[in-house]
């Protein structure tokens, strides 16, 4: 079990800069932008073929310990790129960050992080299930939500609904 | 001698199966009765709440809401509004706060108590079932009291609730805790220690801390392998931090730290905290108005938020992207469900299938929160 | 009433039908009330009511419309079953239950068979019930059902033994096979009852013929052939109509069967509690169907009450702990009978 902190010593804690300067010394390249004056949470953009060096380095690295993978979603931008978005935080230090992942619609492809946060399995099914993000090495990428021969990803936000599901009308 | 190979058989566990709990297909290899792997299939409620929510505005998104884990819409209202108030950055009436903190803990026993329940069902004990019905069944009368509906309430709205208290309510709700404590003994005396389901739980589905972590669990899945962790407490939102109460955690006392018998007991003992909360929320309540002042088209401005909260299941997280319109550009629900359900298979290999029965009631599921 | 039946009707074919169809109007009311019972009891245990509607006084009459709503239901034969084993199982775990009826001994004047070898009569046909579960379990291929024939077989196949060596413990006390001589062996005053003349000694014996019968009926915590929460419904899960009502009958007949036989063995069977006062054949049936009823009700009982147990822990709980305690009990009973 890992030894969690007692509440009086959360100002241990990093901020959003101090961990987005942590990733900067060790990834130069890989970190595109960092909003520190976003509305109600900073992030970090990454880019997106380094994310799995990146989550290694976020999760092992001791000042960081960003053990826990709150939630990975899949967003549509709406500009020609997808992406997706992993809210990380650490049950030992008690910090958390958001980072982000763009990569274009039409080739959208990125690694897995599963092998760093086993959680991200069926995040990262369901962001290819909705999103059809393709990620790489994942162990078993199949759709998981919608049925494994349906057409499209529906929370694109270009998404058209199919006509007919085996012979079902789909719009009602 | 020859080693004796025998073949697998290959056994679909759902989606119509009396103790998954709903639609969830798991999809069994077995060796005899020793499950070898257990591969949950998913989707069958699907819904997709995600895309309803990109064409609603952000009231009309709270009923969705509602619809997501039907045993505790009150919580997942609770986050959802959470959520919504964040980005607009409003600060609503005391009073709505309390009110959101009793219905919560009123809905978490009441979720627990389906849990508890059907877990002993699971078990073979049918007789705790109809016990902890009869006992949600209260809390569900006070619920239509205040709000006029039983399962899918509504009732918190972005800045504020539907309703202020009907009167009479605290009243009732008092009765009620001074019925529900000592039941919660005369559970304990007919399931929790009886020994044959201990014998049956403990030692069962052993989850180890850091797999939980790893596996992102939350709630009674996480606390019962011991990790001292509840939002309510170690992330506080709403009024929690003003209340005194325990975080519960599973103690290994029967068998090995994190079995499902671990797991049950904290909803058990959890069940005891929420009632210390009401109590003190009840006793406390300031006067006030329910609904704060804010527009009635809300259009927070371009950002976003990821708000959680820990529902009866563990943490639920809106992610939620406003791009300054009326309608929201994208929300995510982390659902809880979704995320324990994931390793249902790393704790289930090598036991029998009446473990694995064990095992997904231990870890309480709701398919609609799963599937969404 | 057998002696009567043959001195009128003979021992020919007429006399044999009625001997043998007279437990049927037995079964079949009792298993009507004891459903009835169960649906009662199990409700007040679990602060409901149950049926109150049907027949008006207190849903009397709503095991009368389970069993014809399950005759009037299809019997679906699923396409991949074996067609021959899957119809003739239900009837054969029937008869496994009404055999047994024969040799019980319900009256001094009543005894389907007053053969010697009774008590070993009812262990034997009895096992013919797991040959037409297996039968069930099999012939539907389907999964669930094939676990739960192969768990009964299991079950059924490891109680028998510290059942019959319990059974047996009580034979040598009696010094005979025959249930009525059993019955006559406790008359007089109910502290004459095995159950309590013989303490500890038989007292040991019932609980272990008790908790084996349990596990012989297939009923709670020991019904994991049917575990619903884990193999649907086991080896009947395929069934309908009538042949589910069949196999249910046989769990209601069977419950009495042992009950019957744990009474007879141990509770003086046909014996007045108060010695020669309210004795006689009539009342001999009263009191035989009555003690009888009092083990049914404990099996209810029991069954609202208990979880189940798993594979594994029933197998532990057969060979480890009731088996040995039974050689033991065996033994020393033994003993005292030839120190006696």
């Amino acid at each position: 079990m890992p030894s969690l902190l007692k509440k009086s010593e959360w100002f241990k804690r990093m901020n959003a800069n101090e961990i987005n300067e942590k990733l900067k010394s060790g990834f130069p390249e890989a970190v595109v932008e960092f909003k520190a004056d976003a509305v109600t949470e900073p992030y970090i953009v990454v880019r997106p073929e380094s994310v799995r060096d990146i989550a290694k380095f976020l999760a092992s690295d001791p000042e960081l310990k960003f053990d826990y993978l709150m939630s990975l979603s899949g967003v549509d931008f709406n500009d020609g790129n997808i992406g997706v978005v992993y809210h990380l935080f650490s049950m030992e230090k008690r910090h958390r960050i958001v980072v982000k992942a763009k990569v274009s619609k039409e080739n959208p492809e990125m690694p897995s992080v599963e092998s760093v946060w086993k959680s991200a399995n069926w995040h990262e099914r369901e962001a290819f299930d909705l999103f059809g993000i393709v990620f790489k090495d994942h162990p078993d990428l199949r759709r998981i939500l919608l049925p494994d021969d349906w057409e499209g990803y529906p929370l694109r936000k270009d998404y058209k609904v199919q006509e007919y599901y085996r012979g079902m009308k789909v719009p009602y | 001698m020859a080693e004796l190979r025998t073949e697998e058989m290959v056994l679909n566990m759902g989606p119509q199966h009396p103790s998954t709990h709903g639609v969830l297909r798991v999809e069994l290899v077995v060796d005899g009765e020793v499950v070898v792997d257990a591969v949950p299939h998913i989707g069958y409620l699907h819904r997709c709440f995600e895309k309803h929510a990109e064409a609603m505005n952000y009231q009309q998104i709270v009923p969705y809401c509602d619809r997501m884990d039907y045993l505790a819409s009150m919580n997942n209202d609770h986050a959802y509004v959470l959520g919504v108030e964040k980005l607009l950055n409003i600060q609503v009436p005391e009073r709505v706060e309390y009110i959101r903190v009793i219905m919560a803990e009123l809905q978490r026993i009441a979720s627990h108590l389906v849990a508890v329940g059907t877990y002993g069902l699971d078990i073979g004990a049918f007789t705790p079932f109809l016990f902890c019905f009869r006992d949600r069944e209260m809390i569900l009368d006070l619920f239509e009291n205040v709000c006029g509906a039983r399962l899918l309430y509504n009732y918190m709205w972005p800045g504020g609730l539907s309703h202020d208290l009907t009167p009479g309510f605290i009243e009732k709700t008092k009765a009620f805790i001074k019925h529900f404590r000592p039941t919660i003994k005369e559970l304990n005396d007919l399931l929790s220690y009886n020994e044959i389901f201990v014998k049956r739980t403990a030692n069962v589905g052993v989850l180890p801390a850091d797999v939980a972590i790893n596996y992102a669990a939350s709630g009674p899945t996480l606390r019962g392998s011991g990790v001292k962790w509840d939002l309510r407490k170690d992330d506080p939102y709403s009024v929690y931090h003003k209340f005194d109460w325990d975080v519960v955690v599973g103690t290994g006392e029967v068998g090995t730290l994190g079995d499902c018998w671990d797991r049950y007991m904290v909803r058990v003992r959890e069940m005891e905290q929420s009632l210390r909360i009401i109590e003190q929320a009840l006793d406390t309540i300031p006067d006030g108005d329910v609904q704060a002042a804010i527009p009635k088209r809300i259009r927070p401005v371009a950002g976003e938020v990821y708000v959680r909260s820990e529902t009866p299941r563990g943490e639920l997280g809106y992610y939620i992207i406003s791009d300054g319109g009326q309608k929201p550009f994208r929300v995510k629900a982390r659902a809880p469900s979704f995320v324990n359900l994931s390793l249902l298979p790393e704790i289930s290999r090598g036991y029998l299938i009446a473990d694995l029965v064990a095992i997904i009631g231990s870890v309480d599921i709701v398919l609609g929160d799963v599937d969404r | 009433m057998h002696n009567f039946i043959t001195q009128y009707l003979g021992t020919g074919f007429l006399g044999g039908l009625l001997s043998a169809v007279l437990p049927l109007l037995f079964i079949l009311p009792y298993a009507l009330v004891t459903i009835w019972l169960e649906l009662k009891i199990s409700a007040h245990m679990q602060d409901r009511v149950g049926p109150m509607r049907t027949g008006k006084w207190h849903g009397w009459a709503q095991p009368i419309a389970d069993v014809t709503k399950l005759i009037q239901k299809e019997d679906i034969i699923p396409a991949a079953a074996d067609k021959a084993l899957y119809l003739l199982a239900p009837a054969l775990v029937f008869t496994g239950a009404y055999a047994a009826y024969a040799a019980i001994p319900f009256s001094p004047a009543y005894i389907g068979a007053d053969i010697n070898l009774g008590i070993f009569y009812i262990v034997a046909v009895s096992a013919i019930v797991v040959l037409g579960i297996l039968m069930a379990g099999w012939s539907s291929n389907n999964k669930w059902s094939l676990l739960g024939a192969m768990r009964t077989a299991a079950q059924l196949v490891s109680y028998e033994i510290p059942s019959s060596l319990a059974i047996l413990a009580v034979v040598m006390v009696a010094g005979s096979f025959n249930l009525n001589d059993i019955c006559a062996a406790q008359s007089g005053w109910f502290w004459n009852w095995f159950v309590f003349g013989k303490f500890p000694f038989l007292f040991i014996t019932f609980i272990i013929y008790f908790i084996a019968s349990l596990a012989e009926t297939n009923r709670a915590p020991f019904d994991i052939p049917e575990a619903e929460s884990e193999l649907v419904a086991g080896y009947h899960t395929e069934y309908s109509g009538m042949r589910f009502a069949f196999f249910y009958l046989a769990e209601y007949g069977n419950m009495f069967v042992v009950a019957g036989v744990a009474a007879a063995l141990f509770f003086g069977g046909w014996n007045s509690p108060f010695g020669v006062y309210l004795s006689g054949p009539v009342w001999g049936a009263f009191w035989m169907i009555s003690k009888a009823m009092v083990l049914v009700f404990v099996q209810i009982w029991l069954r609202w009450t208990l979880p189940r147990f798993r594979v594994d822990q029933l197998m532990y709980l057969s060979w480890k702990i009731l088996t040995p305690f039974a050689l033991v009990n065996i033994f020393a009973v033994g003993l005292w009978v030839v120190l006696r």
